[in-house]
């Protein structure tokens, strides 16, 4: 169990983590989710003990990370965005090291091993680390993780430079690890994220934009249900039979087929309401037959650019009210010096002043 | 930490940097070697251990240099400094590793040139031999705990070892320089300083327990450092 608390994380004037909080329970994978340079890294830095927390808690199994590094480290498998390890060993080598640094009270043999054929490396175990392509290192920094059997697994984007097989057999091994280990990951592979996770955080610019499962992001995001339809008849009046359906809010003529007498419609509704039955209603009546009727629902890519950029507009019209605010107090200045009065008063302060600093 | 102090140990033997090491500080010491006893006609070797003091400062920075500079680089150090070990003993480990090195090879190259003389001569004063060769283990010490700070703070293994090298080479000619300071206090206050002054003890065959203490904490100040530039590198 990962407990965060209220964390922050300042680096000089830049707050890279700003007072985020979650949990992940046992037995849960969750995946954290972001942009590039939206906090994931030091997030998971800090959880790990590499970094401190400028403020906050973060509890490894009921274990402070600050306050008993030690006993909280013992909990914890780590594998960092580049796996840590040192290319003059062999995967054996660099394996028992691990094993000895980590303080492993389980058969070492054995132990070693069944890490080697979970992830696949046995039959590289005697080569050199510096000779492996990097799928295989990515493999190796695992088969790190796992040493010791820890509660916790901790994977800064884990199927980097593997390829699709991998990344599967991957993604296969950390289901496999969420049945019984607390896992958390980051990504910025959205499909991963939909494959892997039983819950998803987003983050953007060091807060937390979203923290739910996949089904109720969809919800969460506001992108409402879309559907595309196939309807018959003169592209005009469909469009305006269907903008006369109460909840549709948007229609988009999106392909022509002039052989079949019939065009594509992208049809945006309330997510809420259930439309369809109105929209087969109205356009019947009005003699437009409904060749085909497919819901798109929307990917976790439209979800995750809806979170994030959502996130950016309301940043970017903050400062667009600011702007705003600046002009009305220059049009005020304006104002103010057609009064010839008040001119002349401020030209009499600022004679004064300026004797003042002479 | 004997899982680190293993790992280094092995480091030095599979990249040639254990192999130069070992070869430069053998033979140069073995030529200023036979320079001081054989072609001198001397038997004293104090003159010899003294300037063995200066070859510190070529083969030190090698040992030191990529202690922790090369980890910070590769990102290895992240195993590390996220496992259950204390920064501090990272840092020891890393330290015993170096002087491990360190001592054998010169304790191996000593018992070689003493068991050549042995042969010539019967007139070595060997109380006087242990004592000198226990000086330069901790003044070896001393230098090493200073090249691991320094390798701590860069990432660079050049930046490291030449930074090293100027350290060191400072640290044994402020004996001299003190020479040149008319101020007497300060030139007082640099001697406490420099590494050799206190040297002089040891090559008569004396334990003078005050250069014992100052060439231990000095190597435990700098390993001290050490482990505070890692813990200030994790708060900032």
């Amino acid at each position: 169990m990962i407990e965060i608390k209220n964390l922050v994380k300042r680096y000089g004037s830049n707050l890279a983590v700003d007072d985020i909080s979650f949990t992940v329970n046992d037995g849960e994978i969750v995946g954290f989710l972001g942009p590039n340079g939206a906090g994931k890294s030091t997030t998971m830095n800090i959880l790990t003990g590499y970094l401190s927390a400028t403020d906050g808690q973060c509890l490894i199994g009921g274990v402070d990370i600050l306050q008993k590094p030690i006993a909280a480290k013992r909990k914890i498998g780590y594998l960092p965005e580049l796996p840590p390890v040192y290319l003059e060993m062999t995967v054996r080598e660099y394996l028992n090291f691990v094993y000895d640094l980590k303080k492993c009270t389980l058969n070492r043999k054995k132990h070693i091993d069944e890490i080697c054929d979970v992830v696949k490396i046995t039959d590289v175990q005697h080569r050199l680390i510096g000779n492996l392509s990097k799928g295989y290192r990515q493999r190796v920094g695992f088969a790190q993780a796992l040493v010791g059997n820890p509660e916790v697994m901790i994977f800064d984007e884990p199927t980097v430079g593997l390829d699709p097989v991998q990344i599967i057999e991957i993604r296969n091994l950390i289901k496999s690890l969420g049945k019984n280990h607390t896992v958390i990951l980051s990504t910025h592979i959205l499909s991963e994220v939909q494959a892997v996770c039983d819950r998803i955080v987003v983050i953007n610019k060091g807060k937390i934009v979203a923290n739910a499962t996949p089904a109720e992001l969809d919800k969460l995001s506001g992108v409402s249900s879309r559907s595309k339809l196939k309807i018959t008849g003169e592209s005009d009046n469909v469009i305006a039979a269907l903008k006369t359906v109460e909840g549709v809010t948007d229609v988009e003529l999106s392909e022509k087929c002039p052989e079949q007498d019939c065009n594509i419609y992208i049809v945006t509704g309330d997510s809420s309401e259930d439309i369809k039955k109105k929209i087969f209603f109205t356009l019947a009546a009005r003699q437009m037959a409904i060749l085909s009727f497919e819901a798109c629902s929307s990917s976790i890519e439209d979800i995750f650019i809806s979170l994030v950029s959502k996130n950016y507009a309301e940043n970017v019209s903050d400062t667009k009210k600011d702007i705003g605010k600046s002009c009305e107090k220059e049009s005020d200045d304006t104002v103010k010096s057609d009064v010839d009065e008040t001119e002349e008063t401020t030209k009499a302060d600022e004679t004064e002043e300026k004797g003042e600093d002479n | 930490m004997l899982a680190i102090y293993k790992r280094e140990m092995l480091s030095y033997f599979t990249s040639p940097i254990g192999y130069i090491f070992m070869a430069m500080f053998m033979a140069m010491s073995g030529i200023l070697f036979s320079f001081f006893t054989f072609l001198m006609n001397s038997t004293s070797v104090s003159t010899y251990f003294t300037f063995l003091i200066f070859i510190f400062i070529i083969v030190i920075p090698l040992l030191t240099m990529k202690l922790m500079s090369e980890e910070k680089k590769l990102k290895t150090e992240q195993i590390l400094l996220t496992s259950p070990v204390s920064i501090t003993s990272i840092i020891l480990a890393k330290f015993f590793a170096a002087f491990t090195m360190f001592g054998i090879t010169f304790i191996a190259s000593e018992a070689i040139h003493f068991f050549v003389i042995g042969r010539y001569t019967e007139n070595i004063n060997y109380p006087e031999v242990m004592g000198t060769v226990i000086g330069v283990l901790l003044i070896g010490g001393a230098f090493i705990a200073v090249g691991l700070f320094i390798s701590a703070l860069t990432e660079s293994q050049i930046v490291a070892a030449i930074s090293t090298i100027a350290a060191v080479l400072l640290m044994i000619c402020l004996s001299f320089i003190a020479n040149y300071i008319p101020n007497d206090l300060l030139a007082n206050v640099i001697r406490w300083f420099a590494i050799l002054s206190r040297f002089s003890p040891f090559t008569i065959g004396i334990l003078d327990l005050a250069s014992v203490i100052y060439y231990i904490s000095l190597a435990v100040i700098f390993i001290f450092l050490s482990v505070r530039v890692y813990e200030k590198r994790r708060w900032s």
